[in-house]
C-alpha cells in the first residue's frame, strides 16, 4: 500500500504566560493509504493538536516547531499559505466535535455545501453544485429536502454527518475526524461509526480517526497510535495491540475501561494523572504512573523500537 | 521595588489569582498608581509633621509670594502657606472619598445580593428606585444632597456616596442572578445550606473580585466628586482645609498672573484621582483573565 | 432488606418559554415531559442504576429524589415518609443523609472556596462539632478517598488541582455526613479516561464502607454494568424496562434495550454487531410519539404500539419490560 502522509519528529508547542506547553514532542507517523489510524490517548495527549497541524490550522500562539509532514512527498510544513489553502477541504478535509459551532447557523445545508464546492472549484454552475449535494446527501441517507433547511433543525446526528458529507463533497485523499462521536449518544454514536466504515468503502477513504474512545477504535481502525503527554507510546495493528498491548500506558488503559462484554471482577486502575505539559516529567514521560519504571525511564526518554511488529516508546523494548 | 508595599499588593494579587508574575503594561499602571496613592496617603498621615506650618497660620509673612524660599508653592492671599494647605487638604479628600466609597460599596453590594437572590417583589422594586437614582447625573444628584444636609463632613460624604449605590447594585444584582444558577450553587443547596449561608458563602465571594476594581475607580471619582462640591461653596465649612475650597477661592486671582493659587490644588486633585484610576485599570487589566478563566 | 426510597408516579413537566408572539397565538401551553410516570424503588445497600441517553429523564429524577426540584405530580419516599411533606427547614436537615456526586466538579465547587472549606461546610451546617473537630473529621475523609496528603491540599483552590482530584473532592464533601442515600450523576463521565477506573473503584470501595445506598445515573451502559446491582432503562420521561443488572443485560426484554446494548462500542476488535441498531433519533420530548414512545424505531413494532402505552409487565424474577411483546 502506497504510503500518503509521513509525519517526521514533529512537534508543536504552544508558548504562554507561564511557559510553553509541549503539546505534541518529537512525533513521527506514517499513513497508509486506504486505512483507518485510530489516533488514541486521553485529553490533553496531544492528539487533537496533530490532527489539526496537518492542515496547519493551529491556533496562535501554537506553532510547529521541529518536523515535517509530507503528503505524497510535499512538507506540509513548508508549504505556502495558498498551497494550504488548495489542500484544504480538497485533498484532506477534516470534520470536528461539535457540528453544532462547526456549521454557520446562518447559512442554509445547501448553501454551506455550495461554499464548499465554489472555494476550490470555480466554473461549477449553481445546478451542478446542488446536485452534487443532493447526491452526497443521499449517501449520507438524509432526504435531498433537508438542504433547504438551517442548522438548528436538524438533530445532531443529522448534523454530524451533513459535517462528514461536508468533509467529503470533494472527494480528498484524507479524512482526519477530530473526536467526532464525543458529542453524540451512544446509538447515534453507532449509526455514525457505520456510516463512516460505509463511506471509507466507497469513496475508498484514509481516515484518522481521533478519539479517547477505545471501543469506537475497536470497531473501526486498521492500526492504531497511543498518544501520552504529547508523546508517541505505541503504533501498530489494531487487533495486535488489542490482545497484546505492550507499552503500560496501553495495557493499563485497556483493562481500566469497563467492558460491557466481559465479566469484569474488578478494574485496574493507574494512579496519578496525565502530565502536565508545561513541566513535564523528565524522562519518560509516563513514568510517574509506570508500574514497571526502571532507573532509566526517569532519566532519559525512550527511543522508539521495533518489537512484533510493532512501534513502541519504551524501555522495556529498547 | 521588591518590598515596597505596591510590590506587596501586586505579590498579594498575585497570590490570590494564581498567576505567574508578568510585568506587562498592566502591572506598571497599577504599581504607578499604587505609588501616586501612597505618597499622598503618607503626606495624609503624616500632615502635621511634614508641613512647616500650620495651614490655618496667617502670619507666615507675605501675603501672595511666587513659589520659591521657604514657601514651596508659594502663599495665598490670606500668608497663609499653599504647601501646607496642599498637604493638610489630603486629609479630608481621602477620608470624604475612601469613606464615601465604603458607605456606597457596603449598601449597594448587599443590597444587589439580597435583590439578585430573592427576586420576587424586592426585587422589582429595588431594581426600579436604583434604574431611577442611576439615570440622574452625579453631580446635580450630589449637590441636591448637599444642599438638603447642609455642610460638614459627615455630610458631605453621605451626599456623594449616594451617587454611587445604583453602580454597586447594578453590577452585583448582575452577577448573583447569573451565580445563581450554577452548578455549586445547586451543590449547596443539596447540602443543606440556607439562603443566607449561601448568598454569604458560595454568591458573595465569587462576586467580590468585580466590586474591587469598581471601588477603585470609585474612589478616583469620588475624588472630583467633592471637589466638585467644594468648589461650589457646599459641604464644607472654611474652617476644614480643603484643596476644591482652595481652588474656588485661588480662581480670582489668577487674572492677575498669580497662578499657583490654582494650579497646586487642580494638579494634586487630577493626581489623586489618577492614582485611583490607575490602580482600578490595572487591577482590572490584571483580574479579567483570572475571571474569564473560570 | 427494606426498601429505603420508593418512586411512585413521579411526573416532572417543564413549561416551555416561547417569545412572545407565541405566547399571544398559542392555543395551550406547551411542556416538556422530562419525567412522564416513573415509578422504582431502591432497597437499602443497593447500587440502583438509571441507564438512558440525553434527554430522557435520568437526571431530572435523580434531582427529585432529593427534591432538588419539585414534582409536577407523584411521590418520592424516603425511609416510608414523603420527602414532599417535610418544611423547607426540615428539608434542609434531611440533607445530611440524603447527598449528591454531580456531574461537573469544576462546576460543582465554588472557585473561591478552598476544598477543605467546602468538603467540611456540610459538617458545620449539620453537626455541631467545633472548628477544630471539624477540620480533623475533613482531614480524615479527604485520606479516605486519595486526597493525600490531607492537610497540604486542604488549603488549595479547584482551579490548583487535577480532574481527578476535584471529582474526589466532591465525594468527600458528599461522604462527610456520613449520609445514607447518595444520588450519583454521572460522576465519571468528565474524568479524564484513565482516571475513571479510580473512580468507580473508590465509589465501590466507599459504598462497603459507609454501608451506602447509591442511585446511580449513567448513559455508560459498560460503566453501569460494573458498579450497578439493579438498572432502570429510560427512554424520553419513561421506565422502558426494570430489573437485577444481570438479567436486564443477559435478557434484555424490551427492543430499545436490545438495541442499546448492541450499539455500545466494545473495546475488542473481534467483536462484530448482533443486533441492528434502529435509525432515527431520539424525538423531542415536547411531543413524544403517541402510544409507545419508542414505537417509531422500533423494528418489531405492531398495530397497537402507536395506540396504548406499555404498561409494566413481569417477564423473570423482579424483572419488568414496559412492552406489547
Amino acid at each position: 500500500m502506497k504510503t500518503i502522509l509521513e509525519i517526521e519528529n514533529l512537534a508543536v508547542h504552544f508558548p504562554i504566560n507561564i511557559g510553553t506547553v509541549r503539546a505534541v514532542e518529537d512525533v513521527s507517523l506514517t499513513l497508509k493509504q486506504g486505512e483507518v489510524m485510530g489516533l488514541v490517548g486521553e485529553s490533553g495527549c496531544g492528539k487533537s493538536t496533530l490532527g489539526f497541524s496537518i492542515l496547519r490550522l493551529l491556533r496562535p500562539p501554537g506553532r510547529i516547531v521541529k518536523g515535517k509532514m509530507l503528503y505524497h512527498g510535499r512538507d506540509i510544513v513548508q508549504m505556502s499559505e495558498r498551497e494550504i489553502l488548495s489542500l484544504r477541504g480538497r485533498k484532506i478535509a477534516m470534520i470536528f466535535q461539535d457540528p453544532l459551532t462547526s456549521l454557520n447557523p446562518l447559512f442554509r445545508i445547501d448553501q454551506q455545501f455550495m461554499e464548499t464546492l465554489f472555494t476550490h472549484e470555480k466554473r461549477l454552475s449553481k445546478t451542478a453544485a446542488f446536485r452534487r449535494a443532493e447526491t452526497m446527501l443521499e449517501s449520507l441517507g438524509i432526504s435531498p429536502e433537508r438542504l433547504l433547511e438551517y442548522p438548528h433543525q436538524l438533530s445532531g446526528g443529522m448534523r454530524q454527518r451533513i459535517m462528514i458529507g461536508m468533509g467529503l463533497i470533494l472527494n480528498p485523499d484524507l479524512l482526519i475526524a477530530d473526536e467526532p462521536t464525543t458529542s453524540l449518544d451512544v446509538i447515534v454514536e453507532a449509526q455514525f461509526l457505520d456510516l463512516l466504515n460505509e463511506l471509507r468503502k466507497k469513496f475508498n477513504l484514509t481516515i484518522i480517526l481521533i478519539t479517547h474512545n477505545l471501543g469506537n477504535v475497536a470497531q473501526l481502525a486498521d492500526r492504531i497510535t497511543v498518544m501520552y503527554g504529547g508523546t508517541l507510546v505505541e503504533v501498530g495493528q489494531a487487533n495486535a495491540i488489542f490482545d497484546n498491548p505492550l507499552h503500560p500506558y496501553t495495557r493499563g488503559l485497556l483493562s481500566s475501561i469497563p467492558n460491557i462484554k466481559l465479566d469484569q471482577p474488578k478494574l485496574v486502575t493507574m494512579p496519578g494523572s496525565p502530565p502536565d505539559l508545561v513541566n513535564p516529567p523528565p524522562g519518560c514521560v509516563f513514568h510517574p504512573r509506570c508500574p514497571r519504571a526502571m532507573e532509566v525511564c526517569r532519566v532519559e526518554r525512550p527511543g522508539v523500537y521495533k518489537c512484533d511488529g510493532r512501534l513502541v516508546s519504551c524501555w522495556l523494548y529498547g | 521595588m521588591r518590598y515596597s508595599p505596591a510590590a506587596g499588593i501586586a505579590k498579594a494579587i498575585t497570590g490570590f489569582t494564581g498567576l505567574g508574575k508578568k510585568y506587562g503594561l498592566e502591572w506598571w499602571i497599577l504599581v504607578i498608581g499604587a505609588c501616586i496613592i501612597l505618597a499622598i496617603l503618607f503626606m495624609a498621615l503624616f500632615a502635621s509633621s511634614i508641613a512647616p506650618f500650620s495651614p490655618h497660620d496667617q502670619n507666615t509673612g507675605l501675603q501672595l509670594a511666587p513659589p520659591g524660599g521657604d514657601h514651596l508653592m508659594g502663599t495665598d492671599n490670606l500668608q497663609r502657606d499653599v504647601w501646607s494647605r496642599i498637604i493638610h487638604g489630603s486629609r479630608t479628600i481621602l477620608r470624604v472619598a475612601v469613606l464615601a466609597a465604603i458607605i456606597s460599596s457596603v449598601i449597594g453590594i448587599t443590597l444587589g445580593l439580597i435583590s439578585g437572590f430573592s427576586g420576587g417583589f424586592f426585587d422589582r422594586i429595588s431594581s426600579l428606585i436604583m434604574d431611577s437614582v442611576y439615570s440622574f447625573p452625579g453631580l446635580i444628584l450630589a449637590i441636591a444632597f448637599a444642599a438638603m444636609l447642609g455642610p460638614g463632613v459627615i455630610n458631605i460624604t453621605l451626599a456623594v456616596s449616594v451617587i454611587y449605590i445604583p453602580t454597586y447594585f447594578r453590577l452585583v444584582r448582575g452577577q448573583t442572578l447569573a451565580i445563581k444558577e450554577e452548578l455549586y450553587v445547586e451543590a449547596a443547596k443539596a447540602i443543606g445550606a440556607s439562603g443566607f449561608t449561601i448568598l454569604w458563602k458560595y454568591i458573595f465571594p465569587n462576586v467580590i473580585a468585580t466590586t474591587v476594581v469598581v471601588f477603585t475607580l470609585n474612589v478616583a471619582d469620588a475624588i472630583m466628586i467633592e471637589a466638585a462640591l467644594t468648589y461650589l461653596g457646599l459641604g464644607l465649612p472654611p474652617s476644614i482645609v480643603d484643596w476644591g475650597m482652595d481652588l474656588s477661592m485661588g480662581k480670582k486671582f489668577l487674572p492677575s498672573g498669580q497662578w499657583w493659587l490654582i494650579t497646586f490644588p487642580g494638579a494634586m486633585i487630577s493626581l489623586l484621582a489618577l492614582g485611583f484610576t490607575m490602580l482600578g485599570e490595572g487591577l482590572a487589566e490584571i483580574l479579567n483573565p483570572r475571571l474569564l478563566e473560570r | 432488606m427494606e426498601e429505603l426510597l420508593t418512586v411512585t408516579n413521579l411526573k416532572k413537566y417543564f413549561p416551555l418559554q416561547k417569545g412572545f408572539i407565541d405566547n399571544l397565538f398559542a392555543k395551550k401551553k406547551e411542556f416538556v415531559r422530562a419525567v412522564d410516570n416513573v415509578s422504582f424503588d431502591i432497597k437499602k445497600g443497593e447500587v440502583m442504576g438509571l441507564v438512558g441517553e440525553s434527554g430522557c429523564g435520568k437526571t431530572t429524577t435523580g434531582r427529585l429524589t432529593l427534591r432538588l426540584l419539585e414534582p409536577t405530580a407523584g411521590d418520592v419516599m424516603y425511609n416510608q415518609r414523603s420527602i414532599f411533606s417535610y418544611s423547607k427547614k426540615e428539608m434542609q436537615g434531611m440533607r445530611e443523609k440524603m447527598q449528591i456526586v454531580f456531574q461537573d466538579p469544576y462546576a460543582s465547587l465554588s472557585p473561591r472556596m478552598a476544598i477543605g472549606k467546602a468538603i467540611g461546610h456540610p459538617l458545620v451546617i449539620h453537626s455541631n462539632k467545633n472548628e477544630r473537630e471539624t477540620k480533623e473529621r475533613c482531614l480524615q475523609i479527604m485520606e479516605k478517598v486519595g486526597l493525600s496528603p490531607a492537610s497540604f491540599l486542604y488549603k488549595k483552590y479547584p482551579h490548583q488541582l487535577s480532574g481527578g482530584q476535584r471529582q474526589r473532592v466532591v465525594i468527600a464533601r458528599a461522604l462527610i455526613t456520613n449520609p445514607d442515600f447518595v444520588v450519583a450523576d454521572e460522576p465519571i463521565a468528565m474524568a479524564d479516561v484513565s482516571v475513571r477506573a479510580m473512580l468507580l473503584e473508590l465509589m465501590v470501595q466507599l459504598k462497603e464502607e459507609f454501608d451506602l445506598t447509591y442511585l446511580f445515573i449513567t448513559h455508560g451502559l459498560a460503566t453501569a454494568k460494573y458498579i450497578c446491582d439493579r438498572v432502570a432503562i429510560m427512554y424520553l420521561g419513561k421506565i422502558v424496562e426494570i430489573g437485577p443488572l444481570k438479567e436486564v443485560f443477559k435478557n434484555p426484554a424490551h427492543p430499545y434495550t436490545k438495541t442499546l446494548l448492541a450499539a455500545v462500542p466494545v473495546p475488542d476488535p473481534k467483536y462484530r454487531r448482533t443486533h441492528p441498531i434502529p435509525k432515527g433519533e431520539i424525538p423531542s420530548a415536547i411531543n413524544p410519539p403517541p402510544g409507545c414512545r419508542f414505537h417509531p424505531r422500533c423494528i418489531s413494532a405492531k398495530s397497537t404500539c402507536n395506540v396504548h402505552e406499555p404498561d409494566l409487565v413481569e417477564v423473570g424474577e423482579d424483572h419488568f419490560v414496559a412492552c406489547f411483546l
